[in-house]
């Protein structure tokens, strides 16, 4: 054999540089830039605070992610846990001393930027619960023990997240834990018990929920009960997204969002503001290309040797298209409105820097995919 | 080997799983573009005509008010530019600096200054206060002078109603004013053109004439944020101003009438007698409308309302009195009509007659010996009437006073405040009082006193349809289309007499010919009861009737007495009334004057009529050159 053995050995800086996804790479810059391009729209067609600070972002977490990618994705399965509970940590401090707006206390001051542990669990929960179903044995995946174990894995964190409160964020966590469970080949039946029995005590769940939290599923239900307060967001996002027809109103010609109808157009309803300035056709190319950087994810996945890199690859692809489902079918009104960020475009930090490691770690999975992680 | 076996076995249950979750995906992924193809593909429109709902808001601009002009196309009720000051809180760097200032430089008094303040509180920081919605022209100097001083102030130009010849016609045309809730919600249309500061007609013909007076809204259309703030002006449509309506009074004479009213209390109407134009309409004292527009204040609304003159009555329309022996030309009409009389049949006066042991007393307290018809109008003979009328009975009179428009209203769909009087019969008293009739009461109304009611108008109206002939004319106020001339309404009313014969309103012509003359000896020939008042020259000789109308009755202590006006106290005064036509050789114009409290007729209301007369038949020819309406520059 001349060549070096690609199981155990490091690639030279060239072989990675071969081996990187270009595809996912350049869907990932073509995001960023119409992410820019829509922040930059926000801010009424001018260079302003928000347009400055999501490019300092992007350029920041951009190379990280890059950098990311150049480790080898063992390193990530070796600090898997140990990731985790710094996460829960985080989430303790929080509880406890973190900033408090609009009366939930999820942020702590890094002095650089604030810093919402609760969006990073999201990664954690899916390295922590791939390296468990990397290492266990098959046919210990359905014991109690493995069962209760995983389901404390996945309450910890929500638990915590729950509690500052942010609904929207610990249903995503749960989801990206769930479906690396799904994966790990937990049997279908628990899946459809544990449906049921949510279904059932979804009463009792309710009850125990905010009053904003009530009104904003009661809004759901009916955008008109009360169109100037709690319905005024959906039902403002749907008149943008309907007035922008087939091909929109124009770069920089939302009237929705230039006069000030659209709310929280920076962030949860960035897809609004592209949807009424591009049309049906750009959401359309919109989703295409979350589309194509999912399966790219999911390419890598099953290109993967290693189970941990395949159950990561596939939690995280997941998981992005949850963030798109749960955040366009909130702005389509087809569900109740849940903080939920879309990756990359919506303006937001700590959601950028759990996606842009997520995608550091797919790509660190491509350009490893022949390693055998022990 | 055994840990390779196993790791094959777990990607295969990994894969297999990502397969279906993969399908799932495709699923919804699908389900989202399809509820974005029914928002921004089939719904499209809808949400089009919402987001424009959303960005696109009109200002209505208040309308402007039609012009209201004279016959002669003066304006009588026109618009008038004003200057307003307006404050834009938001560009104000120093609210209450600009507060003291403004209140040095305009006088504001210091419930004015809170007033402000409340409103800046209340407002959005872009909406403009007024601070004065009426500036003088040297306050509008000064503000214009010192503006670099006052930061957010902002002076306006605006149109407001305006009647130059203040309360000239107040009584004619009403007021504008601002409208209340319920006015707002009454009328369809200006519920839809309302817009806080524009004003409706209050009263008169400012009120009936809305529809066509009040214009449409000029309209800006504003790209607005969703704080309502305006982003900028996307259209402007102008509005229409009212239609201008002229009416048929001359403001000549009208001004006359109220030189002639001053400090009295009475009417004064004119009446074309064959066109029935109101040639004038004036009931005194009147007040100025102008005090209205921006609001009255309380002391300016007391004094008006406190005057023992009673400013508010319009006495011409609402006004009701005994018509005294203005009546007697219908009574003699009447009794000729029914061949109860013939003009040579006379009675003796003594001075009182005894009926049932009742005594009617003759306003000449020796009597008038035997008199006849004409004699008994000319010297206004009481005891003549009361026998004529004992013999015609009331039910007769009451159908001639009919005919001749007593007890009916006269321009009632123009004057909401209008009465109808009263012309009494059997049956009315019957179904009314509930009693029988006594023909004591047929008596008094022979000479006008009773029961019987009139206004001023209908008693012109009388007059004029005497005066023509014995013709129904339809009076009017407002100039039609197409104006009458003098010709063709003579013509018509020929016309309209072999079409309807109702029009004509005797049975024989010879009965109007001879109480016309009856009250042309009662003008022009001596021992008349207007003789003082006469005008011999043919072109301004009339022909008239005096009236004096009791207010109470007189007590035989008080006719023992024969007190002087002066020694009367004022509200205890007879009303004094003369109704009258001319010129008597060619007649066209009848008029009816009622001076309350202002003793007889024949002192206080006929000498009135000589200047009127003059005036109105100088202007005669004038008036006929200006029928056609379009050759009057305005």
């Amino acid at each position: 054999m001349f060549e070096r053995d690609p199981l155990n050995s490091e690639l030279s800086f060239f072989q990675k540089i071969k081996e990187i996804d270009y595809i996912l790479l350049i869907c990932l810059i073509l995001l960023s830039i119409i992410s820019l391009l829509v922040m930059y729209s926000t801010d009424g067609g001018e260079i302003l605070f928000h347009t400055k600070s999501h490019f300092s972002k992007l350029a920041v977490f951009f190379p990280m992610m890059i950098f990311i990618a150049f480790f080898n994705i063992r390193y990530w399965h070796t600090f898997a846990y140990l990731f985790y509970f710094l996460i829960i940590l985080l989430l303790v401090y929080v509880s406890f001393f973190g900033l408090k707006s609009s009366g939930s206390q999820r942020w702590m001051d890094l002095y650089l930027f604030v810093l919402q542990p609760s969006e990073l669990m999201k990664i954690a929960i899916i390295l922590c619960l791939a390296k468990y179903y990397h290492r266990i044995k098959v046919e210990n995946v359905n014991s109690l023990t493995s069962i209760i174990l995983v389901l404390s894995i996945i309450i910890i964190p929500i638990i915590f997240v729950i509690s500052q409160p942010d609904l929207g964020t610990s249903v995503l966590i749960a989801m990206s834990g769930l479906i690396v469970l799904w994966l790990g080949g937990v049997k279908v039946k628990y899946f459809i018990y544990s449906f049921i029995t949510f279904l059932i005590s979804l009463p009792f769940i309710i009850s125990f929920l905010k009053p904003y939290q009530k009104l904003r599923i009661l809004t759901f239900l009916d955008p008109d009960r009360d169109p100037l307060g709690a319905g005024y967001q959906i039902i403002q996002s749907k008149i943008a997204i309907g007035s922008g027809g087939l091909n929109g109103k124009g770069f920089l010609k939302g009237t929705q969002s230039y006069l000030d109808f659209l709310p929280e157009k920076h962030t949860d309803f960035i897809f609004t503001l592209f949807s009424e300035e591009f049309g049906f056709i750009g959401s359309v190319g919109l989703l295409i290309l979350y589309t194509i950087i999912i399966f790219r994810i999911i390419r890598i996945g099953a290109l993967s040797r290693s189970n941990f890199s395949k159950l990561f690859c596939f939690g995280f692809a997941f998981s992005i298209f949850i963030y798109i489902v749960v955040n366009l079918s909130m702005v389509l009104g087809l569900l109740p409105i849940v903080g939920s960020p879309l990756p990359i475009m919506s303006y937001g930090g700590s959601s950028m820097l759990a996606t842009m490691i997520g995608f550091g770690i797919v790509l660190s999975a491509k350009i490893n995919r022949k390693q055998i992680i022990g | 080997m055994i840990k390779e076996n196993l790791g094959i076995r777990k990607s295969d249950v990994i894969n297999r799983r990502m397969f279906i979750i993969g399908a799932a995906k495709i699923i919804i992924f699908t389900g989202i573009v399809a509820r974005l193809f029914s928002l921004q593909i089939n719904e499209n429109k809808k949400y089009l005509t919402l987001s424009d709902k959303n960005r696109i808001r009109e200002w209505k601009l208040p309308p402007t008010r039609g012009n209201i002009v004279d016959y002669f196309g003066n304006i009588i009720a026109g618009n008038l530019k004003v200057y307003q000051l307006h404050i834009i809180p938001e560009q104000v760097e120093n609210f209450n600096y600009l507060l003291v200032r403004l209140k040095t430089l305009l006088n504001l008094s210091e419930k004015k200054i809170q007033k402000i303040i409340n409103l800046k509180n209340k407002l959005k920081p872009w909406d403009s206060i007024i601070v004065s919605e009426n500036l003088s022209w040297s306050q509008f100097l000064k503000v214009n002078n010192y503006l670099y001083d006052l930061v957010g102030v902002k002076p306006v130009m605006t149109i407001s109603r305006n009647y130059p010849f203040s309360e000239m016609y107040t009584h004619v045309l009403g007021y504008v004013s601002q409208p209340n809730e319920e006015e707002i919600l009454e009328n369809e249309i200006v519920k839809e053109r309302f817009v806080p500061g524009m004003k409706i007609g209050k009263l008169g013909l400012e009120k009936t004439l809305e529809k066509q007076l009040i214009g449409t809204n000029a309209i800006q259309r504003y790209e607005v944020n969703a704080y309502g703030k305006r982003i900028n002006q996307l259209e402007y449509q102008k509005g229409l101003q009212g239609s201008k309506i002229r009416l048929t009074v001359d403001t000549e004479v009208q001004k006359l009438s109220a030189q002639l009213l001053s400090n009295k209390a009475g009417s004064i109407s004119v009446m074309d007698i064959y066109t029935g134009d109101i040639i004038a309409m004036y009931s005194s004292p009147s007040y100025d409308p102008n005090l209205f527009l921006f609001g009255i204040s309380q002391d300016e609304w007391q004094l008006i309302r406190n005057n023992p003159l009673k400013p508010l009555i319009n006495k011409t329309l609402s006004g009701l009195y005994s018509p005294g022996s203005t009546i007697k030309p219908i009574v003699a009409l009447s009794a000729l009509e029914n061949n109860i009389i013939n003009p040579n049949f006379k009675v003796k006066c003594t001075g009182k007659t005894e009926l049932y042991g009742q005594t009617f007393h003759c306003w000449k307290e020796k009597g008038h010996g035997f008199v006849s018809l004409k004699n008994a109008m000319k010297q206004s003979c009481d005891t003549y009437f009361y026998e004529i009328a004992r013999l015609l009975g009331v039910d007769r009179l009451n159908v001639t006073a009919k005919k001749f428009g007593l007890g009916k209203k006269v321009l009632g769909e123009y004057f909401d405040n209008e009465k109808k009087g009263l012309f009494p019969n059997t049956n009315w008293k019957k179904n009314n009082l509930g009693r029988g009739w006594v023909l004591g009461e047929t008596l008094i109304t022979g000479i006008g006193q009773g029961y019987i009611q009139t206004t001023p108008l209908q008693l012109c109206l009388m007059t004029a349809q005497i005066a023509n002939g014995g013709y129904k004319i339809k009076p009017k106020i407002i100039v039609n289309d197409d104006p009458l001339s003098l010709e063709d309404a003579k013509n018509s009313m020929e016309l309209q007499l072999l079409q309807k014969p109702n029009t004509r309103l005797f049975k024989e012509s010879k009965n109007i010919k001879i109480v016309q003359e009856a009250m042309f000896s009662s003008t022009n020939e001596q021992f008349g009861t207007s003789y003082r008042s006469r005008i011999d020259d043919p072109k301004y000789q009339f022909a008239g009737k005096t009236g004096t109308s009791q207010v109470k009755r007189i007590s035989k202590r008080e006719r023992e007495l024969d007190l002087k006006l002066e020694q009367i106290p004022y509200k205890d005064r007879d009303h004094a009334l003369y109704v009258a036509y001319g010129p008597y050789k060619n007649p066209r114009y009848a008029l009816s004057i009622i001076v309350e409290h202002g003793g007889s007729g024949s002192k206080a209301a006929a000498p009135m009529a000589k200047e009127l007369f003059k005036l109105i038949i100088d202007r005669d020819e004038l008036r006929d050159n200006q029928s056609n309406f379009e050759n009057i520059n305005i």
